[in-house]
This record gives C-alpha cells, sequence and structure tokens, in this order.
C-alpha cells in the first residue's frame, strides 16, 4: 500500500521531471559559446567569473523565493520591497547601537543581533502577504502589488528615503569575503539556498504539499491538505530568502535604501517563467530555475562588455525573451497535447 | 427590486460616504476643500488617471489584469511628439491623437495576441510587454523631456474656464481635456451596457470556459479589449503632455499600480465579472483626493507610499471579503432550496 501523498509516489509519477532541462542547458551552452566567441579576452575569464559570482546571489535568492510561490501558483512580486525593509531594519539597529570605535570582537554579537533581527523581518512581510492571500483570499498579484508598495513605503518613510551607509566596516569585510581569494561568500550563501531549497521541494512533504496545491487547490483541499497553511509557509519561507538577498545587497554596497533594486522584480519573475515554473502553479524545479539565473547572468555579463549598448536595452532584451519564452512553451504544449490526443485515439 | 441590502453589499456607497468624510475632514482642517480652485484643481489631476481607470477597469472585468497600459501611453505620446516636431507639423491637435491612438492600437495589439489567442498569463504578458515598451522608449529612440509641437501645446491652452479663489488670490483652469474623458465614459457606458461585445467582457471575467460554451468569441473579445485599451492609452498620452505642455518619457510610468488600486477600490471584482464605471470614477476620485491631501491630513509625504500599499491592501481585502461572504450566501441559499 503507497501512501498518496509521499514525495516518493509523486517522483514515481514523473512528477517532478522536468522536461525543461535539456533545452535550458542548450541554451546555457550557446549563450556562454555566443558571448566567448564575441568578446574572447573579456568573457569568462578568472576575473569575469568572479565578478559574476559577486552579482547574481542577491537576485537569484530573489528569483528562487518567487519560484517557490509561484509553483503555489500564486506569485511575490513584493520581494525586493521585503529584501530592501529587512535590510534597513538591520542598517539602523547597526548605525544606532554599535558604539563608536568598537573592536572587531564587540561588534560580532550586533552583527548577529541584526542578521536575526533582519531575517525575523523577512519573515513577518512573508507572513502578512500569505495571511492576507490564504486568511482574507486577497488574489496573490494584488496583495504583494499592495505589500510592495507598503514595505517599500515603510522603507522611505523610516529612513525619510535617505540610503544608510556608514555601517560598522566588519559587517561588509564579511560580507565579501572570499573563499581561496575566488569564490565569494555570497555565491556559498546562494548555493547552501539552492540546494537546500532543491531539495526541499523533491524530497520533503511540505514540497510535495506545494506541488499538489499549485496543481488543483481544490483537489488538495479535499485531500485533506491544509491550503491555508501552505500558503502562509511558502510566503514566509519567500520573505526568508529575501531579507537574506537584501543582507548580501547590503554588504556589496555596503549600504541599504529603500528603492535599491527596483528591476529586480521583473527579472525574478522572468528568470522563474525561464526556468520553467508554470506561471499557473504546480511544475518546475529549482535545477531549471538555477540554470535561467546562470543564463541571464552570461547574458547580462556579456552585454556589459558592449560599449555601444544602451543599458535600456536590458529591458527590452528581459521583455523581449520572457515573451518568447513564454509563446515557445505554449507552443511545445500545445504539440504535446495534440500528440497525447492522437496516441489516445490510436 | 433594489433593496437596501442589495446597495449595501456593493462598494460605490462606501466610496462615497469615504470621499465625504474626507472632505468634510480636509475641509475643517484646512478650509479650503470646498473652494472653487480646489475643486477645479482636483478635477484637472483626475483627468489621465480616469481614463486609464476606464482602460484598466475593462481588463479586470474581463479576468485579466494589465500592467503595461502606462508603458503604452509613454512610448506612443513619444514617438508622436517626436515624428511631429522632426516633420514640424502646425495643424490641427486630432493628428497626434490618430497617430498616439494608432501607436496605442499595435501595442495592445501585441497584447492581445498574446492573451487571447496563445492564452497566455496576463500578468507576466504585460509586464514583459510593458519593459519592452520602456526599454525601446529609453534605448531606441533615447528619449528624455522634450517640447511638444506647437498644435498640441496650443491644445493645452484651450481653457474652458478659470476659477479664482477669493481668499488666496489662487486661480485654476479647467482644461477642455475633461471632454475627452467625458466621450471615453459615454462611449465605455454605451459599449459595455448595450452592445454583445460589451456584455461578452462581463461574460468572459464571469466564467470563460461558459462564456465559449455560450458562443461567445472569447479570442476575438479579448483581442479587441487590448486593442481598445491600447487605444485608449495612446489618447490618454497625448492629454497627459498638452495639460503639463512637455513630453516627458517618465511622467506616467509607475502610475499603473494607483490606477489599479483605485478600480479595484471602486468595486470591481479582482477575479473578474463585476465592475461598474460609476465605481471607477469614485474610486479614482477617492485616490486624487488621497495623493493631493495626504499633508493636509497630517500624514508626511515620505509617508505617502506605506499609506497607498495599506488602501491597495484594504481596498482588495474588503471586495475580497465582500465576494466571499455573498458566494457563503447563495451556497447556504442552495442549501435552503433543496
Amino acid at each position: 500500500m503507497t501512501n498518496p501523498r509521499s514525495a516518493a509516489t509523486i517522483r514515481a509519477a514523473g512528477h517532478t521531471r522536468d522536461p525543461n532541462i535539456p533545452r535550458l542547458l542548450v541554451m546555457l551552452v550557446f549563450v556562454f559559446a555566443l558571448m566567448t566567441l564575441l568578446r574572447p579576452n573579456q568573457f569568462a575569464t578568472m576575473a569575469d567569473f568572479n565578478s559574476m559570482m559577486r552579482q547574481f546571489p542577491e537576485y537569484g535568492i530573489m528569483a528562487i523565493g518567487i519560484s517557490l510561490t509561484m509553483i503555489t501558483g500564486g506569485i511575490d512580486l513584493g520581494v525586493v520591497g521585503t529584501a530592501n525593509l529587512s535590510a534597513i531594519v538591520a542598517a539602523k539597529f547597526l548605525i544606532g547601537s554599535v558604539p563608536q570605535g568598537a573592536l572587531p570582537a564587540q561588534v560580532v554579537p550586533y552583527l548577529i543581533i541584526a542578521v536575526l533581527l533582519s531575517l525575523s523581518v523577512g519573515l513577518a512581510c512573508g507572513a502578512i502577504a500569505g495571511t492576507l492571500i490564504s486568511r482574507f483570499s486577497i488574489p496573490a498579484i494584488l496583495a504583494t502589488l499592495g505589500t510592495q508598495q507598503l514595505f517599500t513605503g515603510i522603507a522611505i518613510g523610516i529612513t525619510n528615503g535617505r540610503p544608510q551607509s556608514r555601517l560598522p566596516l566588519l559587517y561588509s569585510r564579511i560580507g565579501n569575503l572570499e573563499l581561496f581569494k575566488f569564490v565569494p561568500i555570497s555565491f556559498i550563501i546562494f548555493s547552501v539556498v539552492a540546494v537546500g531549497v532543491g531539495l526541499m521541494l523533491s524530497r520533503a512533504r511540505f514540497g510535495t504539499h506545494m506541488y499538489m496545491m499549485g496543481t488543483n487547490a481544490r483537489a488538495a483541499r479535499y485531500a485533506g491538505l491544509g491550503n491555508n497553511s501552505i500558503i502562509l509557509r511558502t510566503y514566509m519561507l519567500s520573505g526568508l530568502l529575501s531579507s537574506v538577498a537584501g543582507l548580501i545587497m547590503m554588504a556589496r554596497a555596503n549600504s541599504a535604501k529603500a528603492d535599491y533594486g527596483a528591476p529586480y522584480t521583473l527579472q525574478c519573475v522572468l528568470i522563474a517563467v525561464l526556468g520553467g515554473i508554470d506561471p499557473n502553479g504546480g511544475f518546475g524545479t529549482i535545477t531549471g530555475v538555477t540554470i535561467a539565473i546562470l543564463i541571464l547572468q552570461f547574458l547580462s555579463s556579456g552585454l556589459n562588455m558592449f560599449n555601444n549598448i544602451s543599458n535600456f536595452y536590458r529591458d527590452v532584451i528581459w521583455g523581449g525573451v520572457l515573451i518568447l519564452v513564454l509563446v515557445f512553451n505554449k507552443l511545445l504544449s500545445w504539440r504535446a497535447e495534440r500528440r497525447a490526443v492522437r496516441k489516445s485515439v490510436a | 427590486m433594489i433593496s437596501v441590502g442589495r446597495i449595501a453589499r456593493r462598494s460605490e456607497p462606501y466610496v462615497l460616504a469615504a470621499i465625504v468624510a474626507l472632505s468634510v475632514l480636509i475641509q475643517v482642517q484646512s478650509g479650503q476643500f470646498f473652494s472653487g480652485n480646489n475643486l477645479v484643481d482636483l478635477t484637472r489631476s483626475l483627468i489621465v488617471p480616469a481614463l486609464f481607470s476606464i482602460a484598466c477597469m475593462m481588463v479586470i472585468v474581463s479576468g485579466g489584469i494589465d500592467v503595461s497600459f502606462t508603458a503604452i501611453a509613454s512610448l506612443a505620446m513619444y514617438v508622436t511628439d517626436r515624428l511631429l516636431l522632426a516633420s514640424n507639423y502646425s495643424g490641427n491637435v486630432m493628428l497626434a491623437y490618430a497617430i498616439s491612438a494608432g501607436l496605442g492600437l499595435l501595442m495592445g495589439a501585441l497584447n492581445g495576441f498574446l492573451i487571447g489567442f496563445l492564452k497566455l498569463p496576463t500578468l507576466v504578458v504585460t509586464l514583459g510587454t510593458s519593459s519592452l515598451f520602456t526599454g525601446l522608449m529609453f534605448g531606441a529612440f533615447s528619449a528624455s523631456a522634450s517640447d511638444v509641437p506647437p498644435s498640441i501645446a496650443m491644445h493645452g491652452k484651450q481653457i474652458l474656464f478659470t476659477a479664482t479663489n477669493a481668499q488666496t488670490g489662487l486661480t485654476s483652469n479647467m482644461p477642455s481635456q475633461i471632454f475627452i474623458l467625458i466621450g471615453a465614459l459615454i462611449l465605455v457606458f454605451f459599449l459595455l451596457r448595450y452592445t454583445m461585445l460589451g456584455r461578452g467582457i462581463y461574460a468572459i471575467g464571469g466564467d470563460e470556459t461558459a462564456a465559449e460554451r455560450a458562443g461567445f468569441n472569447v479570442r476575438g473579445i479579448k483581442m479587441f479589449l487590448y486593442c481598445f485599451v491600447g487605444v485608449l492609452a495612446g489618447i490618454t498620452g497625448i492629454v497627459r503632455i498638452s495639460m503639463i505642455a512637455y513630453a516627458d518619457p517618465s511622467t506616467m510610468l509607475g502610475m499603473e499600480l494607483t490606477v489599479i488600486a483605485a478600480v479595484v477600490l471602486g468595486g470591481t471584482r479582482v477575479t473578474g465579472g463585476l465592475g461598474t464605471l460609476t465605481g471607477t470614477i469614485l474610486g479614482v476620485a477617492l485616490m486624487t483626493i488621497l495623493s493631493n491631501s495626504l499633508i493636509l491630513i497630517g500624514i508626511p509625504t515620505y509617508w505617502s507610499r506605506a499609506f497607498t500599499g495599506l488602501v491597495i491592501i484594504l481596498g482588495t481585502g474588503i471586495t475580497a471579503h465582500q465576494i466571499r461572504s455573498t458566494r457563503r450566501r447563495h451556497a447556504r441559499a442552495q442549501k435552503a432550496t433543496v
């Protein structure tokens, strides 16, 4: 007798096997080869890899957060607001409490408190969004458009719109550490997050529940899953990941600002869709999302090396790629459907 | 039959009550609310969001959501503006409206094709096209604030009447563009109420499958809808630059959130199928009064964005709650008859 709710049963049914992965890998190799050919002396050098590894963790972690909410059939447009608000709370705490001229050893406890504070702000932001969606049944799009405004607004309100700088030096020094003088600590954090969330989705019961609810919320409720609690926990997780991203952004910029990283929202939705997350819920893997992050980073680093391409073309490319990927996925799924119909007729 | 209970279940009365309460509050605090020039000022700043909100309301009624209309309006008006400047055109302003509406139509058709024919999710599509259009504007046309051609500048100076505040001596002009808003309202009112197309928009928002089975051409309706939104956005773009007398490419970007908030606040059901023009205009009026008078009621400017967020959340929360309780009441009624 198999337990229908166990992760293993779902996996056996091929639920989490992702047909997108081979396609994404081809795209990754193509973009990589193209950029290497066009800019052989700059692209894919050691220095370039190092700078790429510094750039993508902050939005990569937020993209994973958005992907989780999209798997459950929702969307979290408030990730950037959450990241900035939690970073600002940590920054305000550090600026206000660390005494002038404190020794590094004395600063460490403050840093730990600041990190914990920021993570709890992230959890709280996620809990607010999750409650609005689950208890008050506000559609996720509108609820998180609202929370994005609210969190950004609170961040502007408590800082009067000014950047919070003059953080203790130790924070950015730790945040910018590099393993073997090559692998940045933010990259290590990203890897831990990606592997952890990936395992949770594929192995843990909670991950399976998220897929089930995303596929068919009503069926999930009738099967005895607590949908409200799944939604709440998913958005709290997304909020937590956003605050991790916020801490990384704070270390990289050595300051926190209310309107930092505004274009990240669209970029994260693009990554999720490109990575094979179905915007209607129920499908997609973190492996796919991670490859999509790499594709985007290669593309954006490569484009940076062309001086005559305006930064605004990046908006055109992001928007264009997003729509092309959507169209392509749609055509493929139509073809698969038609083939399935033909097979069942035969 | 209209009963008191049915009226109490709609949101328009609540929004109206909120507007009245807020106006009285501001009047008591500042004594300037019911002055002629303040009312003209409010109407003036209401025109552009109201035009957008009409388009936005139609999309939400059809069960979708559009965040690209401000990008369409910006790109359409900017290209029109540069085109007319480059050709030294000095004739009638109608040509500006026609070109901008045509460009809006093209961009709306792209949305309509992706959403109606390929059945792609509306939010993701319009996020993508909005990034595409703004990117084109700033990238390909390297847009920056520019002059407006004489015909548009002339159009902006056409003033219906001027209201003067006897106390402060401040004057406010009522722009003639108010007629475009009135025209759009009348047109959309008839479209939504008396045409099969308009009923189709409500029908696909209520239940798309049911609408299709009932014989509505869902693809065609969606295509028309997004084209119409594009045209309206293109016209709104010209209205905007004629009122501020220069073509600022970023003047409308970011407005989409407050417009969506106003529409939802006005009682349009976020999952589609329900929504009225009256409610929408009341919602826009409330948002405009709020944003114009935040300082007057004691909210510092730095907190205005948080306040907008709060209004979106409260507004959508109340609407969602109303829908849920109506559904429960229906379920109970059904059980009772069985």
